[in-house]
């Protein structure tokens, strides 16, 4: 299938980054029970890149993800977002950075079951107030393959459905980067390869940023791009990652780091 | 399975603790009216028997009238001289005082106005020196006949002093009297209890309070030491034969006290009325509360079943929580109760000078509190107990919630429940009996029953229509949609604040139709141009002078003065109003009558008109003769010489004035005066109130003024019920708050998924308001509908006694429906608030 309409690229800055982390340190709780979640992570997630961010549980690959999509507050460092300095920002000014610049996809309960396919489609920017650009609608929903959903509701739908249902909604608002936390964590691998050659396309075809948290090799090797955490540091990276680079590099890490703090 | 009930109680406080308040209220209120009355009733005792300390027996005269509290006022009859030397005469009596006591005094205080009273009489009595109790504070007792002395109650209120000339009105016109003595009772009381007291001598209480010289209303007798109360009692009951009432002191005190204990166990029905509508409200709420619990824990309540509880182990968890809550909110209710029964006590006996028995705990108190509390929660718990228990074993294994139940069940249980109810209603106002009361009460019950049944079906159309309203912006749509997720959970929110708003409506909707078909009526039959009545207190109807009565027919541009008597009679047996008019014909005009059988002349001596529906119930027809007694009179025959069609204003038997003199009052208490024409109407009532200024309860007013006094006390009876049913309203908005905290809980992964892709704080808390506000609009809705259903039955049924027309008072209905949706509006701040803290991390957060 080809883009209906080439997509606006003309913002596409390739000298900034999507989004960056600098200094980044994460610490839950004090004294004895302290658990220090990232510990100075420096990062730079290019644009029209797709990103995975793998880690063994408790390396703080989630966490890395919630404070660079302004989910969680930082103890100290500095994330970007854009132009955009997150730290520092009030619940509502985060609130208008999420609407406005992120798009996110959940592992689970990324729907709300009253509202039909479409209308979570149009969610974001319904609370935005903006008027959805009709054309790249359809391109998106052709793209995901849900054109003859549109009026289900969530129950009436698959998980992999779901998902593409997800996925179009994070892409529907162009934001200036997605953020997905393991999307097809909760997928069989037929419909978790369905999501992934999406999330892959939205990146080729229309230039779209995307950082996916994962732990599953052949997710990851749908990326451009692997960073690897482990103990609240990175400690590795990949670029044109296969699966097999992707589980070599971490059994390398668990020889490295084989007491992963949890968190 | 205990330990895991309990665990699950410990983890839903919330939820727990509204619906637990729920019942808490209800039977704070059950207890409270108890804890009340008993505390006022001992009061009464300790007050009456306080009053009788002196007198070993009591002689009085058999009623003149013999009514009960409700039907009238019973008129006591009267003992003569010679009774008291009878009494005097027999051995063991070392001393008779012959009393006088009757209501009617009416002081004209230091302002030139009547001192008016909310209820308690204002006697007239003998002054007796310093007996019963009675002390002098100020002067002394009256010893001419113009002296007056009066208790510290009336003093205060009346502003006088002792030295002053005062007016009195009693059932003679006013008179002047010099103001010697002012009075209270032992132990610092200004009266015994609120009434108002004025002390004359004995020939001028028993010419103006009695209107007949040397009699009494009773006898206090003190026997001669040694003479047991009880023997002397028997012995002046064998001298003074049929006709007396003789008691001891202590049965005196008594009875007294029974009578107003009797009183007080009417005011108390109709607080444990509140409170059984509180209670119903509440019973909605626990439902509610069960039944989300119930689902919140299938898959908790599927895997004991797997893990092999059976269905009974399941019922009984969930009725032990039930049990639970019904017990701690049945013993807190009780404590609350005995505090607001303290408090309302405490205000009474400071409003009425009584001092206060103590608190006490009735058994009844007790009782019911446990009764009321543990049965209702046990009775709306048992409902989602069942269906728990119906929960399959394999719920436990699967993702999804069950599907949504059909509704065809309840809609058709609600359809049938309704119409019975209807039935009933229909019914009991078309008959008479004992049975009306009951079948009405079930009918409105059943009827509420039925709504709350129908109302989920009704729930989505209505909540779909409702939320269009707020479907403008997104969270408005979504709080929308959610309020349509769980029809059920809605509609039963919903029917609670039905029950209080219906109710509310019925009564306004029954209020509005009766003053709106009295003043069209009256405004019809009203050809009076002015109409002379008096402003009193309640069952007491203020008098003028008869020989008024000339001089306002002389007065310029008055053509007619017809004049009209009130008294209480016994007419062939049955207690009766009857009344006296000195112009029938005129009256007819005046008042539209229509003739409907005989003549509508104006009746002779020993003739009477009565009207046609009371006739026919009596099987009375025009030539027949009926007896009636006049309390300071004797039994009277009296010939039936016309029939007329009975209208809002006359219904009853009207005489001519030969039936006066049997009056305790011999004097008008309204007048009906029509101008000349071209009168000028300002001078003439100028002129009529320059006559009437020794009356000055009486009001000079033209038809509109009249009504609209007269109607007047019907507001501030819808204001008390309102009032009172506020409470089933605010229980209902405990409902509400309710689900919708419950429902943020449900949907905290929603919520955060909301907030995560850009949805604020106060967009989301705007998005639970409309959730709540399409609930409780919709609920009022529902009542507005109910209650206008109810009171038009009601009034349909009440056609006969003159309800002609429905008046449904739609301003008002605004009202409600407004308060309904501010009260969604105020039942959301706090589950509103919850949802917009919701952490956005921890609501996406999947391991």
């Amino acid at each position: 299938m080809t883009p209906a309409a080439a997509p606006p690229l003309t913002r596409q800055r390739v000298e900034t980054a999507a989004a960056r982390a600098t200094g980044l340190w994460k610490v839950y709780g004090t004294g004895e029970a302290q658990v220090i979640a990232l510990r100075g992570v420096d990062v730079e997630l290019e644009r029209g890149r797709f990103t995975a961010i793998m880690g063994p549980s408790g390396s703080g690959k989630s966490t890395l993800m919630h404070c660079l999509a302004g989910l969680d507050a930082v103890s100290r460092g500095q994330v970007h977002v854009g132009d955009t300095e997150l730290t520092g920002l009030n619940d509502a000014g985060l609130t208008r950075l999420r609407r406005e610049k992120i798009g996110f996809i959940f592992q689970q309960f990324n729907l709300l079951p009253t509202l039909t396919a479409e209308e979570n489609i149009l969610l974001p920017l319904a609370i935005a107030g903006r008027k959805p650009d009709q054309q790249w609608f359809r391109t998106v929903i052709d793209t995901v393959g849900l054109g003859d959903r549109l009026g289900h509701r969530p129950s009436q739908l698959s998980g992999g459905q779901q998902q593409r249902v997800a996925c179009a909604r994070a892409l529907v608002s162009r934001p200036e980067v997605i953020f997905a936390d393991e999307p097809t964590g909760n997928l069989d691998s037929r419909s978790g390869a369905e999501v992934l050659g999406f999330l892959r396309r939205s990146v080729t075809e229309y230039g779209q940023t995307i950082v996916m948290v994962t732990h599953d090799a052949n997710a990851a090797a749908y990326a451009d791009r692997v960073v690897f955490l482990a103990d609240g540091q990175l400690v590795a990276e990949l670029t044109q990652p296969t699966p097999e680079s992707v589980l070599d590099t971490l059994k390398s890490l668990d020889r490295v780091a084989p007491a992963g703090a949890e968190h | 399975m205990l330990r895991a009930t309990v665990k699950s109680l410990l983890a839903r406080k919330l939820r727990l603790v509204l619906s637990g308040l729920a019942v808490l209220l209800g039977v704070m209120f059950v207890s409270g009216s108890f804890v009340l009355t008993d505390a006022l009733g001992r009061s009464f005792d300790n007050m009456f028997s306080s009053a009788m300390a002196e007198t070993d027996v009591l002689v009085a005269a058999d009623p003149a009238i013999d009514v009960s509290e409700l039907e009238g006022e019973a008129v006591p009859g009267l003992l003569r001289s010679a009774d008291r030397d009878t009494v005097a005469a027999v051995p063991g009596v070392a001393g008779v005082v012959g009393e006088v006591q009757a209501d009617g005094a009416r002081v004209i205080g230091a302002d030139g106005k009547v001192v008016t009273s909310f209820g308690p009489p204002r006697f007239g009595a003998n002054w007796t020196g310093e007996t019963g109790g009675l002390e002098l504070r100020e002067g002394r007792g009256p010893s001419a006949d113009d002296e007056i002395a009066i208790n510290v109650t009336l003093a205060e209120l009346s502003k006088l002093k002792v030295g002053d000339r005062v007016g009195v009105l009693t059932t003679k016109p006013k008179q002047m009297f010099t103001l010697v003595g002012v009075f209270g009772y032992e132990g610092g009381l200004p009266g015994r209890g609120p009434v108002h007291e004025v002390r004359f001598t004995e020939p001028v209480a028993q010419e103006l309070m009695l209107g007949t010289p040397g009699a009494y209303t009773s006898l206090s007798v003190t026997a001669a030491p040694g003479t047991d109360p009880a023997a002397l009692r028997d012995a002046i009951r064998g001298a003074l034969g049929d006709g007396y009432q003789v008691q001891t002191g202590a049965e005196a005190a008594a009875a007294i006290a029974d009578g107003f204990k009797e009183a007080l166990s009417f005011f108390n029905n109709i607080l444990l009325g509140f409170a059984g509508v509180a209670l119903f409200v509440g019973t909605f709420l626990i439902l509610n509360t069960f039944s989300i619990i119930v689902a919140q824990r299938t898959k908790e309540l599927a895997l004991s079943r797997a893990l092999g509880a059976s269905r009974r182990q399941v019922i009984g968890s969930v009725m032990v929580e039930a049990l639970v809550i019904g017990l701690v909110a049945a013993v807190l209710g009780l404590a609350a109760g005995v505090g607001v029964g303290a408090l309302l006590a405490e205000v009474a006996a400071s409003f009425s000078s009584l001092v206060l028995a103590g608190i006490g705990l009735p058994l009844a108190a007790v009782i019911s509190a446990f009764v009321v509390g543990i049965g209702v929660t046990m009775i709306a718990a048992l409902l989602p107990a069942v269906r728990a228990s119906r929960v399959p074993p394999v719920a436990a294994l699967q993702e999804v919630a069950t599907p949504d139940r059909p509704l065809t069940k309840l809609t058709v249980s609600g359809t049938v429940l309704g119409a019975l109810g209807t039935g009933a209603i229909a019914y009991g106002l078309a008959t008479d009996g004992d049975a009306v009361l009951w079948l009405l009460l079930g009918g409105v019950l059943a009827a509420f029953v039925g709504v709350a049944l129908l109302s989920p079906a009704l729930a989505r159309p209505a909540v779909s229509v409702l939320g269009r309203l707020f479907s403008w912006s997104v969270p408005g749509k979504l709080g929308r949609l959610n309020s349509g997720r769980n029809p059920r959970r809605t509609a039963i929110t919903a029917a609670a604040l039905m029950v209080g708003v219906a109710l509310i409506t019925g009564v306004n909707t029954i209020i509005t139709s009766a003053d709106r078909s009295l003043r069209g009526d009256a405004t019809d039959a009203f050809q009076a141009d002015l109409i002379i009545s008096g402003q009193g207190s309640p069952g007491m109807l203020p008098t003028f002078d008869e020989a008024l009565l000339p001089k306002m027919r002389e007065l310029a541009g008055v053509r007619s003065v017809a004049a009209e008597y009130n008294e209480q009679a016994v007419i062939d047996g049955e207690p009766r109003m009857a009344t006296a008019v000195t112009d029938l014909p005129t009256v007819v005009q005046d008042f539209s009558l229509v003739a409907a059988a005989g003549v509508l002349s104006q009746p002779a001596p020993g003739e009477v008109v009565v009207g046609e529906s009371y006739a026919a119930d009596s099987g009375l027809a025009v030539g027949d003769t009926v007896t009636a007694r006049l309390p300071r009179g004797e039994p009277t025959t009296f010939r039936i010489i016309g029939m007329y069609q009975a209208t809002p204003f006359y219904g009853g038997f009207i005489f001519g004035p030969d039936i006066v003199p049997g009056m305790r009052t011999p004097a008008p208490s309204f007048a009906y005066v029509r101008l000349a024409d071209g009168a000028d109407a300002a001078a003439a009532r100028k002129g009529l109130e320059a006559l009437l200024v020794d009356s000055p309860e009486m009001l000079v007013e033209d038809t509109g003024q009249f009504l609209d006094r007269e109607l007047g006390e019907s507001a501030q009876l819808l204001l008390m019920i309102q009032v009172l049913l506020g409470l089933a309203i605010l229980i209902a908005v405990l409902g509400v708050i309710n689900t919708l905290a419950l429902s943020v809980l449900e949907r905290t992964r929603e919520l955060g998924l909301l907030r995560a892709i850009g949805l604020s704080r106060a967009a989301t808390m705007r998005m639970v308001t409309v959730e709540a506000v399409v609930i409780t609009v919709f609920g009022a809705l529902l009542g507005v509908a109910v209650g206008i259903g109810l009171g038009a039955a009601v009034v349909q049924g009440l056609a006969d006694e003159g309800l002609k027309e429905l008046a449904i008072p739609w301003s008002q209905v605004g009202v409600y429906l407004v308060l309904g949706a501010l009260v969604g509006v105020l039942a959301a701040v706090l589950p509103a608030t919850r949802a917009a803290r919701i952490n956005v991390l921890s609501a996406i957060a999947h391991d």
